[in-house]
């Protein structure tokens, strides 16, 4: 294993220029890929940096958009922490967002004040998200299935809940629709600035969640046997530390986060249930927490980026014909181009110094 | 076929493994290769074996120069290699062991044809393996002995054996030697590596013996025993005086211990250890020893019997508990159980804390680790990662991670890997906490250290344990009977 | 059900297990070699969409199975590059890639949603077909799915009784050892990853050229059978034999699941569709349990026969993957 420390000490700027050659090929990928499309690529691109940075309005969009993926991220920095792959999250999102709206649901008639109404919401989804994350929790710790596996199957099972409400329970009078469950009425939606789309609380929401996080892995007891877990979780075990209740806990912790972010997804932006509530945010984040290489410092300017490119590539369908997945083309463009420099750049630097133990 | 090796240059990072080493063996001898651990011994053969390659020297083959980049260019040129730990594949049968990569038939394997070879080569040497056999129900000395006629039938001329008698019978280890002088009687180059300075002296024809990557001198029979531990450890190193301790109140006890997992079933074990004492478990690996000291540490739970510590009973009870109550366990595979790669020392002496508040105490656990390097002279610093440093650091590092206060130490063969220095401050600082009334419970393979610092002994043979041997009054030949299956 | 639907309903569960059987036994190929390629998922959508747009253009079903298999191998090959040569995570680079893969199909195959193209027509062999019940279920089928019935044999051949399987095996249970036996460890599983690669590869366009004929964008309905077929995959223990009959027990649930629909009106239709997803985790539950340390602990503390039976029936249904896999193999 190389040295991260070491290298960024001794070459801070070939670091920087690894950097620069990641995006430049995941720029040259997408850029192949769009002429394949028979698409022009600067009108594409304009296009995107326009509707997403364009103007205020599309920067509240971003930042709408900004909250729920920075949520996820913050959750999956814990389980990536705790060597998890938490594949789950977007069912976790889905979950938590059914919590909050069964909540609402249950108090839009009874009278309850507007901010007691919201705190409950969020607290249902927080535990919606934790559940359903016990539940991939439980079948790798007591189950040996790998949470890839179970993360998955639970994220379909959760899609199909969705649906199932959307269309049976919860349907909306008459018949169910694609266009999810009776909108909820506006007293029962997080403040907005006024013409936007923006919550002002949803983003305090969403910077103090990454904070927690980031003070959670940094600087407590917690944070570093979690971390000792996740690189050893035989050693981990041996020197005394409750591996199973950890990842537990790194599981649940990831639940709460993608609970809430189903939460704001239900209360600030969409004010009901709709068969694609989580929006990807939660593949998304996973994309994010690899990009940054788990370090939180780095999540909240590195999911803003791709908020931008998801909400840039909406019109692109409109304008210029093109589907609007060139979003999540680039984004995984730029994740594995990232993970491919970072090989070659490791590489280099072990026959550099000849020392292949790093 | 003669051997030659001119100017062999080898480093690892800063480490220089193997320092312009030339060497000269005849064909039909058995060369004794001698030198401690991380001499650079195995460097030197693997780079012969071209299992790794040398930065810059030659190897001649006969009179010619030969290039070996691979083990298939090795094997072509006739060298072949037994290492350290037989490479083998443990699920699959003795006969696909002894076929995968021979040449012979076409996309199908000739299983007859294999099969008639290896019964003959069997015969020829008197080994008995049972070819359906899975070698995962093989002993270590039938895994060698495998190797060795698969070797044979590959055609090597060269036979390179690394420390061939770890782990191995002593019944098994005189058939090894017995093949290997046959070997040489028919014009086979051998090339014997090993740190023990008996079996050299009784097998080879001529020794070398290797010090911090180079060749330091040659010997020929007769040999003389002092010369050579000069040559190894550049001085005559004395060995700790024995310290018999004084037995007293009983620290651990168990009763009529039963253990049972998929290949090994230990019934019925009752012993008493009491404060202060050595307890050595002697057996070839995969005797059971393992499972017992496993056990001993809650890691394993015991399918019957009774495990005390000082009056309470720990049997059924979680690993934790077992660690709360003052049992700690010393794994052998220091970075994949002991250690956690990535982390830092102080990250290590962090994680073990033992009055932990929300947030982490920076100062306490800089000062902790600071105080612990220096006191256990680990080379590095705080912020060093645990696997950037030597293997006898991380040793010392384990040690160092030990909680005060321990009823019972539980040690996985302590000193293997290291260099003789190193292993005998490391049971310096064993030997310390037994003053202070701690037990100690340790696996070795080496029986001078089993009878070296044990008070007694238990001895492990396919899963049957023997009763406590008392270590000052038994001899080495005596315990190696025992472990070997004799005398039972 | 009369016996003719029966018959033509398991038919049909031969037919619709065609393609997850080239997806599970290439990944089988894969993973014996030591690379998990968990980019499946993604290359089935991408390999759907490419085989069927290849097969629009030039009206070439052979050219449109042949860039699915070329486009399956170049994926696999990334995987490969990535974590042999490069030494990443497998799981990190095949997680994005099923994830690119997913949306470059949706993206590029935007200009061919709902174009119909050829089709892989039925042939029945003769003679064969002839043989009454054994004939319309096995040999009157397309191509593909006599190709999938080679494939498990051939496959299962290669690995347990050719001299190259078993140094295939060798390497991925341990490289080093392979090694020493003068095999060139990562040049072999750069070949079985980007072979295995390539099968999973055939498994899209089985899918847009015959079995559910055509691209349809996200309604497909191919998301989320490459997940199947790596669960598959270690149900089937790493053995194309039992693999394919995880294969078929998962064609066989869906057309269940379809048929007896009518008699279950009150279970929405959502249910019956991700019931696969919770089948697979109790699986994987079933294969893996025979694992968990908790197990042990409990057995040790049961009477002796109790305890030998549970381990006999666990073990039984446990499999376990190549001791190496996903490790890299560096021979220092």
């Amino acid at each position: 294993m190389m040295k991260r420390s070491a290298f960024l000490k001794n070459t801070r700027g070939t670091g920087l220029l690894f950097g620069v050659l990641a995006v430049l090929l995941a720029l040259a990928f997408t850029t192949l890929v769009l002429l394949l499309a028979k698409a022009p690529p600067l009108e594409a691109y304009r296009n995107i940096l326009v509707g997403s940075l364009g103007s205020w309005g599309k920067i509240s969009d971003v930042v709408v958009a900004w909250i729920p993926l920075l949520l996820a991220t913050a959750g999956l920095l814990v389980t990536f922490t705790a060597g998890l792959w938490n594949i789950g999250v977007e069912g976790q999102i889905m979950i938590g967002a059914i919590f909050t709206t069964g909540v609402l649901r249950m108090l839009q008639d009874t009278g309850t004040p507007t901010g007691i109404v919201i705190v409950a919401g969020f607290l249902c989804g927080m535990i919606g998200g934790a559940l359903w994350a016990a539940l991939a929790g439980a079948l790798k710790i007591y189950g040996g299935v790998n949470e890839i596996f179970s993360g998955l199957g639970l994220n379909f099972v959760a899609t199909a809940v969705t649906l199932y409400l959307i269309f049976g329970p919860w349907k909306r009078p008459g018949v169910g629709s694609m266009s999810g469950t009776v909108p909820f009425p506006q007293d029962l939606w997080m403040p907005m600035v006024a013409g936007t789309r923006f919550s002002p609380w949803a983003l305090v929401v969403g910077l103090v969640g990454i904070a927690v996080i980031f003070v959670l892995l940094q600087g407590t007891y917690f944070g570093l046997k979690l971390k000792a877990v996740g690189k050893n979780p035989r050693a981990a075990f041996v020197i005394g530390i409750p591996t199973a209740r950890y990842t537990m806990a790194a599981f649940m912790i990831c639940g709460i986060f993608a609970g809430l972010a189903g939460g704001v997804q239900v209360m600030a932006v969409y004010h009901r249930l709709i068969p694609s509530i989580s929006s990807g945010y939660g593949f998304l984040g996973l994309m994010v927490a690899m990009l940054v290489n788990f370090q939180a410092a780095w999540a909240a300017p590195v999911a803003f980026f791709f908020a931008a490119l998801n909400i840039g590539s909406i019109q692109l369908p409109i304008v210029l014909k093109l589907d609007s997945t060139l979003s999540g083309v680039l984004q995984g463009a730029l994740v594995l181009s990232v993970i491919l420099v970072d090989g070659l750049r490791r590489r280099w630097m072990r026959k550099g110094t000849g020392d292949r133990h790093g | 076929m003669d051997v030659e090796l001119r100017n062999i240059h080898k480093s690892f990072g800063a480490v220089h493994a193997n320092n312009g080493i030339s060497m000269v063996v005849p064909e039909g001898t058995i060369q004794g290769i001698l030198g401690e651990n991380g001499a650079g011994k195995s460097t030197l053969m693997k780079i012969l074996s071209g299992f790794i390659q040398c930065d810059s020297g030659e190897i001649v083959l006969g009179d010619r120069v030969v290039k070996i980049e691979t083990p298939a260019d090795a094997i072509r040129h006739g060298v072949g290699m037994l290492h350290q730990d037989p490479l083998d594949f443990p699920p699959m049968t003795v006969l696909d062991n002894f076929l995968i990569g021979h040449e012979s038939g076409g996309i199908i394997p000739d299983r007859r044809t294999a099969l008639k070879d290896f019964r003959q080569l069997s015969e020829e040497f008197g080994f008995s393996i049972d070819h359906e056999a899975y070698v995962d129900t093989l002993t270590v000395g039938e895994r060698q002995q495998l190797e060795i006629l698969r070797l044979l039938w590959l055609g090597a001329r060269v036979l390179i054996m690394d420390e061939p008698t770890t782990g191995i019978s002593a019944l098994q280890k005189e058939k090894l030697f017995a093949t290997l002088r046959k070997l040489a009687a028919q014009g086979m180059t051998v090339l014997f590596v090993s740190h023990k300075l008996e079996e050299v002296e009784e097998l080879c024809s001529c020794i070398l013996v290797m010090s911090k990557g180079k060749l330091v001198g040659t010997a020929c029979p007769p040999y003389v025993t002092d010369d050579l531990v000069r040559m190894m450890f550049g001085k005559v190193v004395a060995l700790d005086e024995r310290v018999q301790t004084r037995r007293s109140n009983c620290v651990l006890r168990l009763e009529g211990l039963a253990i049972e997992d998929n290949r090994l079933n230990i019934q019925n074990v009752n012993l008493e250890i009491n404060a202060g004492e050595v307890i050595g478990l002697a057996g070839m690996e995969g005797s059971g020893q393992r499972q017992f000291l496993r056990t001993l540490s809650g890691l394993m739970r015991p399918v019957g019997g009774k495990i005390v510590l000082l009056g309470e009973n720990l049997t059924g009870k979680n690993y934790r508990s077992f660690v709360n109550a003052g049992i700690s366990y010393v794994p052998a595979a220091r970075l994949e159980e002991g250690l956690i790669p990535g982390l830092t020392l102080a990250e290590h002496f962090a994680l073990l804390d033992r009055q932990q508040e929300f947030f982490i105490n920076r100062e306490r656990t800089e000062k902790t680790t600071r105080e612990q390097i220096g006191h256990f002279f680990i080379k590095g610093t705080t912020e060093s990662r645990i696997e950037e440093l030597s293997g006898g650091n991380q040793q010392r590092a384990l040690l160092a991670l030990m909680r005060e206060e321990l009823k019972v130490v539980l040690v996985e063969h302590p000193t293997r890997g290291l260099d003789i220095e190193s292993a005998i401050w490391i049971w310096s600082k064993l030997k310390e906490r037994c003053k202070q009334g701690t037990s100690i419970v340790f696996i070795s393979s080496d029986l001078e250290e089993i009878l070296q610092y044990s008070d007694r002994v238990l001895v492990f043979f396919g899963g049957k344990v023997s009763e406590p041997i008392d270590a000052a009054t038994t001899g080495v030949d005596q315990l190696g009977q025992l472990i070997g299956g004799k005398g039972w | 059900m009369d016996s003719a639907v029966l018959l033509t309903g398991l038919a049909l569960v031969l037919a619709t297990a065609a393609p997850v059987i080239f997806a599970t036994v290439g990944e089988t190929f894969s993973e014996r070699a030591g690379v998990t390629n968990l980019s499946v998922n993604g290359t089935i959508l991408l390999t759907a969409m490419s085989g069927f747009a290849a097969a629009y253009t030039t009206g070439s079903l052979l050219l449109g199975f042949l860039a699915g298999a070329l486009i399956g191998a170049l994926v696999a090959g990334i995987v490969a590059f990535a974590s042999i040569t490069l030494k990443q995570s497998q799981v990190a680079v095949g997680f994005v890639l099923t994830l690119m893969c997913r949306d470059l199909a949706y993206f590029l195959g935007n200009p061919f949603m709902g174009e119909s193209g050829p089709r892989v027509p039925s042939m029945p062999i003769p003679l064969l077909s002839d043989i009454p019940v054994l004939g319309p279920l096995f040999f009157s089928q397309t191509p593909t799915v006599y190709a999938s019935y080679l494939l498990i044999i051939l496959g299962f051949l290669w690995i347990f009784k050719t001299r190259p399987g078993l140094m295939l095996q060798g390497v991925g249970e341990r490289p080093a050892a392979a090694y020493v036996r003068g095999a060139n460890v990562n040049r072999l599983r750069y070949f079985y990853t980007m072979l295995g690669g390539a099968m999973v590869g055939l498994a899209g366009p089985m899918y847009s050229l015959s079995e559910k004929a055509g691209w349809k964008g996200t309604l497909s309905g191919l998301d989320g059978i490459g997940w199947i077929a790596l669960a598959i995959t270690i149900f089937g223990g790493w053995n194309p034999l039992r693999a394919a009959l995880g294969a078929y027990l998962f064609a066989l649930l869906q057309w269940l699941g379809v048929a007896l629909q009518p008699l279950m009106p009150n279970v929405p239709s959502q249910v019956l569709q991700v019931a696969p997803f919770p089948l697979m985790i109790l699986t994987l539950l079933l294969v893996n349990l025979g694992n968990a340390e908790w197990v042990d602990r409990t057995l040790a503390g049961m009477p002796a026969n109790t305890r030998r039976l549970v381990t006999k029936v666990l073990r039984s249904a446990r499999t376990s993957p190549p001791a190496s896999l996903g490790v890299p193999f560096e021979n220092e």
